[in-house]
């Protein structure tokens, strides 16, 4: 009773610096939007206020979840994942297109990503998968899991969506290394790939839009055309490049407000973030995304059960993963493929699903905090 | 371990192993985020200075603004070429989707040329606005407006046009102007691609007068082109006005009275060398040159065999017949190769050698004196002048008259004309001079040729007791900014050391021309008018009359005059292509051409009404913006 108030409540250091993370990424996300959105937007909604009130619903779906416990999720996560893999189907057969891609599900004035929450029940289906099942040997370990993905990795390839459908891969391959790899064994699946690389590539590169095989193709050789398929590319290095250390201020930045650079608020919104604020906002920005990756492994750590740890694991290995092909290919590391910056990119499914997705690592972390209390 | 022996692939999933497994993850998660700022600190902070630089370029474009040309006028202020706004067709090629189904579109709604379309179309980069067409019609303005979603990336902009309100008067002395060509670009540094330079005429020779300097402005775009803000601005400046010599009231009816026929007329103030009107036929219409012509178009003016663009009356090179007794009569007396009184007789034919040359008068005009001789333009008198003299003494007087070299008028093209010696025959044809040919020259036939304006100076030349002037067509230049420069101080060109008795003598027999002579026709109520006739042999020996022979062999019909006889105020050479006799055809139209002038009660001093006043100034200012 005499104890302070969050204590009562459950809330610690740990948990007040693992929230104040989120919402000060979030508002990083907000704040850059604005900065490119502010103008042009006359007769709309504004950009700006879509994403502060995505980012409210978010917060939403994360003390939902967070409150809810983890092992009452995992009994449905098969039901849930079946449910997102059906709402795929529909995004194949009736979904709302937009630039030659088939993503979204009308709801009235609203559309949503069906691509985006199928990631949960994805993460839920194979951490429940890999805690439950104790055999071991390739068929349990690397088939079944793959083949439970399989469906997921190709209902979104198909859309055509190259980013989710590789940020969707990431929490299988992230597991797959946490419940544990040999090294002979990374070998036998590095060479199979390769041999069947020809066979799927024809199938892979071929379901690939125009588009998409431009960027890949302006990834090897990026200063070939700068008005054609490097032009992305070139222009988003330059936006990051002519930043320098203190950035050309908010609001301010040429190659973004100008529309040099397209898509300056969502998969490119880190260029403008470099661009207005430099070396040393792009290094905050990766720095304060870095304290949440290592407070995620830090729940992971002190997980009660190995449900929680392969959370835990499988998130924050989406979570990087989608921060290094995001940065990567806006600072020309990696090709470009479109992977929106968590908690940063404008995208309401996007913003409610990774807030959601934290909220679970949050009922991680409470799970822990109950049993010791 | 334990594992190994039944597990070929997998190590333990017990929570322990997993939680072992987070140092290597977070390892894992702090070398890829240490990748990432390592390459960001490449980008910004070593490369920084290249990615600004980069980033400066994309978005900062110079924007070339084209000064407003200079207006010309006459000299009395009237308005003879301005700028009018008219309306260009231009595409931003980043904004078209589909250049094919463009350029379709543009052929089918405004018929434009496929062929220079596509040219423009593909020859040229992305970024900057492509010019399709220069001054479109109201009409055109209209299609395009009305068919705008069709035509994307196709912009109307306003553009200044060059403009003559006078029309084709005057045509040859102004000029025209035109899209500056590769050599000129090359030769005008600095100028602009796609600049409209002058490109015939006054509006070439007074090019940088007229054109004014070039400002520049550096603006910041976006990706599309679209200005977003000025970072600098250097105002171009305004062309200087220039004002001509030519009074336009006698322009206009010099060449009203050259008509439809081949020609040219030349005036100018014999004290001043002011030249005062400036005419050739047949003419063309500078409006439609400027407004720039398709190539078929300018094909067809190329091909005209009368030759519209040339400039007869400076580039026309024709024999002149007997108006070239006046150079003969100055050098003989000069010379002393005859005395002002001595009679020579003429019966119509001079033997010399095995040739006879004929006297335009069958039978002869019988004992001639020099007045005599020049007042009915005695063949026979000048073959003995020439006979006397011989080739290299005419050469050097006709020569000091400014014959066979320019007159150096501020007009471009302009022709040379030829006194023959047998140095030059040796020369040219690498043959010997025949002493016969002396005598054709001495009536200005063989190979003698002179321009109208050469002839016109060297009327002039004698109204001006010998002291030649130079002649040109701008008087003065008002600067924008505020003064007005007088543009000719007359040149001192050597006079001629003509002695007062001969001169006079010459003048005498010039007037007598028009009062008794072959010029009777010329003779004014008005006006005491002293001149020459010539009629210039096309064709060296045919047979018939005038009217039996085909309008190209027929003679070329001169007048040269000068009046008032005792204080002449304009000279005027007047050259009819194929119109027969000097006497009958040329001399009335410089009669006319003279009373009409003198009429206007003029003595030479205008000046004071050319100068535009304040109040234009301020109307034009508002006109430039």
């Amino acid at each position: 009773m005499g104890e302070p108030w969050s204590r009562r409540r459950g809330l610690d250091r740990f948990d007040w610096c693992f929230c104040g993370v989120i919402l000060a990424l979030s508002s990083i996300g907000v704040v850059t939007i604005y900065s490119v959105t502010v103008e042009g937007t006359a007769n709309q909604f504004p950009i700006y206020l879509k994403q502060a009130i995505w980012v409210g619903v978010g917060t939403l779906a994360f003390l939902v979840v967070s409150r809810i416990d983890y092992h009452k999720l995992a009994r449905w996560s098969y039901l849930l994942y079946g449910l997102a893999l059906l709402l795929l189907v529909v995004v194949l057969f009736s979904g709302k297109s937009s630039r030659g891609a088939q993503r979204w599900i009308a709801l009235g004035p609203l559309a949503f990503q069906p691509s985006e929450f199928v990631k949960i029940p994805m993460l839920l289906v194979l951490a429940v998968y890999y805690s439950t099942q104790t055999r071991r040997g390739w068929w349990y370990r690397v088939i079944i899991p793959g083949l439970i993905a399989l469906p997921g990795f190709f209902l979104i390839l198909k859309q055509p969506d190259l980013g989710s459908s590789l940020s969707f891969l990431s929490i299988y391959v992230t597991l797959l290394f946490a419940v544990g790899v040999k090294s002979k064994t990374v070998g036998v699946v590095l060479l199979s790939a390769l041999m069947l690389f020809p066979f799927a590539w024809s199938e892979l590169w071929g379901s690939l839009h125009d588009y998409q095989k431009d960027r890949i193709l302006s990834f090897v050789d990026p200063d070939y055309d700068p008005g054609g398929r490097g032009y992305q590319g070139l222009q988003s290095r330059i936006a990051v490049g002519s930043g320098e250390l203190m950035g050309k201020g908010f609001h301010s930045g040429t190659q973004t407000q100008f529309k040099f650079l397209p898509e300056g608020h969502t998969d490119f919104i880190f260029a403008v973030l470099a661009e207005e604020w430099g070396f040393l906002g792009g290094l905050l920005f990766i720095s304060l995304f870095l304290v949440l990756l290592l407070l995620g492994l830090e729940i992971a750590a002190k997980a009660k059960d190995t449900l929680g740890a392969l959370l835990a694991i499988g998130l924050v290995g989406m979570l990087t993963f989608q921060l290094v092909v995001n940065v990567g290919m806006t600072i020309g590391l990696v090709p470009i493929v479109g992977i929106p910056l968590p908690l940063l990119s404008y995208g309401g499914s996007a913003t409610i699903m990774t807030m959601a997705a934290l909220g679970l690592l949050f009922s991680v972390k409470r799970e822990r905090l109950s049993l010791l209390a | 371990m334990k594992q190994t022996m039944t597990d070929p692939g997998f190590q333990s999933t017990g929570l322990a192993d997993i939680q072992g497994r987070l140092l290597l993850i977070r390892i894992v998660v702090l070398i890829i985020v240490g990748l990432l700022v390592v390459r960001l600190w490449q980008l910004q902070v070593r490369d920084g200075d290249y990615y600004r630089n980069l980033s400066h370029d994309n978005r900062t474009r110079s924007v070339l603004l084209h000064p407003v040309r200079g207006f010309i006028y006459d000299r009395n202020g009237i308005l003879l070429a301005n700028n009018i706004p008219s309306f260009s067709l231009y595409v931003q090629l980043s904004d078209v989707p589909d250049r094919e189904a463009l350029m379709g579109k543009l052929i089918e709604l405004l018929s434009l040329d496929k062929s220079e379309l596509s040219k423009k179309i593909q020859a040229q980069g992305r970024r900057t606005p492509i010019r399709l067409k220069k001054g479109i019609s109201l009409k055109e303005a209209a299609i395009v407006e009305s068919h705008r979603l069709d035509l994307p990336g196709v912009v109307i902009r306003p553009e200044f046009q060059r403009n003559n309100p006078q029309g084709a008067y005057a045509a040859h002395v102004l000029g025209y102007v035109g899209i500056a060509s590769e050599e000129q670009l090359a030769d005008l540094q600095g100028l602009p691609p796609d600049s409209v330079i002058g490109q015939y005429g006054v509006e070439r020779i007074y090019e940088m007068t007229l054109r004014g300097r070039v400002g520049r402005k550096l603006i910041e775009v976006d990706a599309l082109g679209h200005e977003k803000r000025m970072i600098s601005v250097d105002k171009p400046q305004v062309g200087n006005d220039v004002y001509l010599t030519i009074d336009f009231r006698l322009q206009k009816l010099a060449e009203d009275l050259l008509g439809e026929e081949a020609g040219a007329i030349v005036a100018l103030d014999p004290q001043a060398g002011e030249i005062l009107a400036l005419a050739s036929r047949p003419s063309f219409d500078p409006n439609a040159l400027s407004h720039g012509l398709r190539a078929n178009e300018w094909n067809n003016i190329l091909q005209d065999t009368r030759h519209p663009l040339t400039n007869r009356a400076i580039q026309g090179q024709y024999p002149p017949g007997s108006t070239f007794k006046i150079i003969m009569a100055t050098a003989a007396l000069e010379t002393n190769a005859i005395a002002l009184t001595e009679t020579v007789d003429c019966d119509g034919r001079f033997r010399f050698g095995k040739r006879t040359f004929r006297d335009w008068k069958k039978y002869g005009h019988g004992a001639v004196d020099l007045q005599k001789a020049i007042a009915h333009s005695c063949d026979v008198y000048f073959y003995q002048l020439g006979h006397r003299m011989g080739v290299e003494t005419i050469a050097a007087y006709a020569k000091q008259f400014g014959l066979g070299a320019r007159t150096g008028i501020d007009l471009p093209s302009e022709g040379t004309g030829l006194i023959p010696s047998p140095g030059w025959k040796r020369r040219t044809r690498g043959e010997p001079w025949y002493p016969g040919e002396t005598i054709s020259v001495s009536i200005g036939q063989g190979a003698v040729t002179v321009t109208p304006l050469q002839m016109a100076k060297v009327i002039a030349t004698i109204g001006n007791n010998g002291i030649p002037v130079q002649p040109h067509v701008v008087r003065g230049i008002w600067e924008r900014e505020g003064e007005w420069i007088e543009k000719w101080t007359p040149a001192q060109v050597p006079s001629l050391a003509l002695q007062p008795p001969q001169l006079e003598a010459i003048q005498a027999a010039l007037a007598a021309v028009v009062t008794e002579g072959t010029a009777r026709r010329a003779q004014s109520s008005m006006v005491r008018i002293a001149g020459k006739t010539g009629t210039a042999q096309v064709v060296s020996s045919r047979h018939g009359s005038e009217e039996d022979t085909p309008k190209q062999f027929r003679d070329h019909a001169w007048f040269v005059a000068y009046a008032p006889f005792e204080n002449p105020s304009i000279a005027v050479a007047v050259l009819l292509e194929h119109m027969g006799h000097g006497g009958s055809a040329a001399a009335p139209l410089a009669k006319e051409l003279i009373e009409t002038y003198l009429s206007y009660g003029v003595d030479g001093k205008h000046s004071t009404r050319a100068l535009p006043s304040h109040k234009m100034m301020k109307k034009e200012k508002r006109f430039y913006g």
